[in-house]
């Protein structure tokens, strides 16, 4: 008898044999995983939190609006609290008074929780970056999962960021060594807010979110 | 409109006491304006809301300028005996202007259709606490105008209703529009860094490894 599917260290199946699984549906069977079935449901109902920044919303307005219509992708809910949505689309600039306010937001959603940055602005500061109050990317304080770049980025771009979520959420591992963030338990869901300083936030970024590459200077 | 001459001479003729100061401006537009003395400034206002040749009713824009001490250095020719002969020499001397901060009001009237009138007041210094009397008792829109050049300039205005930060937050100290602002010091991660960006990411840089360049003789 064929084996049914390859198992992982703790038992549970993680991949269906291609050609098994194609020759059982000709034939009415149809064959999943849970992990399959439970992502599949996921990503195609991503609720994103309704909140918009700066120019970049009009561009998330548009997306979700009938030409574009995110809701052919399963994210056409725009949720108005936090604790229903999935997905936090940072659209537009982050100034600094602003930035607590959307970091408690994040940890007010609940787990599993996705960011996208969207546009310069949200990336690194893009043409505000040397201002005295614009925070140089929201990865500072929270984890983003897919970035993109534009000023403002068309509608086509936020959907394509929204698919690149969708494969990332497909992709994601229920159990075993690399199993998603949110399932697992020393991974933190909350990230803490930063404070009104003198001169700048305090702290002015989280270093245990914030790791940019290591530029090779002297 | 009457020319900012007869205006002048009439607001002080209206307001004993009052001294109404000129500025030429060099630039193009050559629109010139009126100084006030902080004494007499809202009665000099008054009379321009209220005088029936100039209903100065809208003032469309409050702004600040900051000006930082400057050394003008002039070249004088001098005549000279110089070993018996008189001669033409060039001398060059230092003028020393003090810097101060300066609101300026740009007025215009609805009722007469004509405008504008601009009118500025400086302060003796750049010191953090420099007084300037406030018009919003004049001009109802100057109100949050005046609170915005307090919030950037550091300028404080005496008989202001509310006098709050508007955009920066409550807690911070730094008035950012200054020309001796210095932001903080983020600048760890820059990719493209150019200028005075260079200069302040260069100090984020790895210090470059120590070459040992004294060559022991063999």
């Amino acid at each position: 008898m064929p084996r049914l599917g390859a198992h992982s260290e703790n038992g549970m199946t993680e991949k269906i044999d291609e050609g098994l699984r194609s020759e059982l549906q000709k034939r009415g069977v149809w064959v999943t995983s849970t992990q399959e079935l439970y992502n599949w449901g996921r990503r195609n109902s991503i609720w994103p939190l309704q909140f918009g920044l700066a120019c970049c919303a009009i561009e998330m307005i548009a997306t979700a609006a009938s030409r574009y219509d995110l809701a052919r992708f399963g994210g056409e809910v725009f949720r108005p609290s936090p604790r229903q949505a999935d997905l936090m689309i940072v659209a537009g600039t982050v100034t600094k008074k602003m930035a607590p306010q959307i970091v408690r937001l994040y940890n007010q959603m609940p787990d599993p929780k996705y960011v996208i940055s969207m546009g310069a602005c949200a990336i690194s500061g893009g043409p505000f970056k040397q201002g005295y109050n614009v925070l140089k990317g929201i990865d500072r304080f929270i984890p983003v999962d897919v970035y993109i770049p534009g000023c403002p980025p068309r509608p086509e771009a936020l959907l394509h960021a929204f698919m690149e979520l969708q494969q990332k959420i497909k992709d994601q591992q229920l159990s075993g060594k690399n199993k998603a963030p949110h399932l697992a338990r020393e991974q933190p869901s909350e990230f803490p807010v930063p404070a009104f300083g003198a001169h700048d936030l305090e702290p002015s970024k989280n270093p245990d979110v914030f790791r940019p590459p290591h530029l090779e200077r002297t | 409109m009457e020319s900012l001459e007869e205006i002048k001479v009439r607001a002080e003729a209206a307001v004993p006491g009052a001294k109404i100061e000129i500025i030429p401006n060099g630039a193009v537009a050559a629109q010139a304006s009126l100084l006030l003395d902080h004494e007499h400034a809202v009665a000099v206002a008054t009379f321009l809301r209220d005088d029936p040749a100039l209903k100065l009713d809208h003032c469309s824009n409050v702004t600040g300028v900051d000006w930082l001490d400057r050394k003008v250095t002039k070249k004088v020719k001098v005549k000279q005996v110089v070993e018996g002969v008189e001669k033409e020499i060039e001398q060059a001397h230092d003028e020393f202007f003090p810097g101060y901060l300066e609101a300026v009001y740009h007025l215009f009237s609805m009722t007469l259709k004509h405008g504008p009138v601009v009118i500025r007041m400086r302060t003796p210094d750049r010191a953090a606490g420099a007084r300037l009397p406030s018009l919003t008792s004049v001009w109802r829109s100057a109100e949050f105008q005046e609170r915005e050049i307090f919030d950037l300039y550091g300028i404080k205005f005496d008989g202001h209703p509310d006098l709050r930060r508007i955009l920066m937050w409550d807690e911070f100290e730094d008035f950012p529009m200054r020309k001796d602002y210095r932001e903080p010091d983020d600048f760890e991660y820059e990719p493209t860094p150019h200028d005075e960006v260079l200069e302040r990411a260069k100090e984020h840089y790895t210090p470059r490894p120590e070459v040992n360049e004294t060559l022991t003789p063999q």
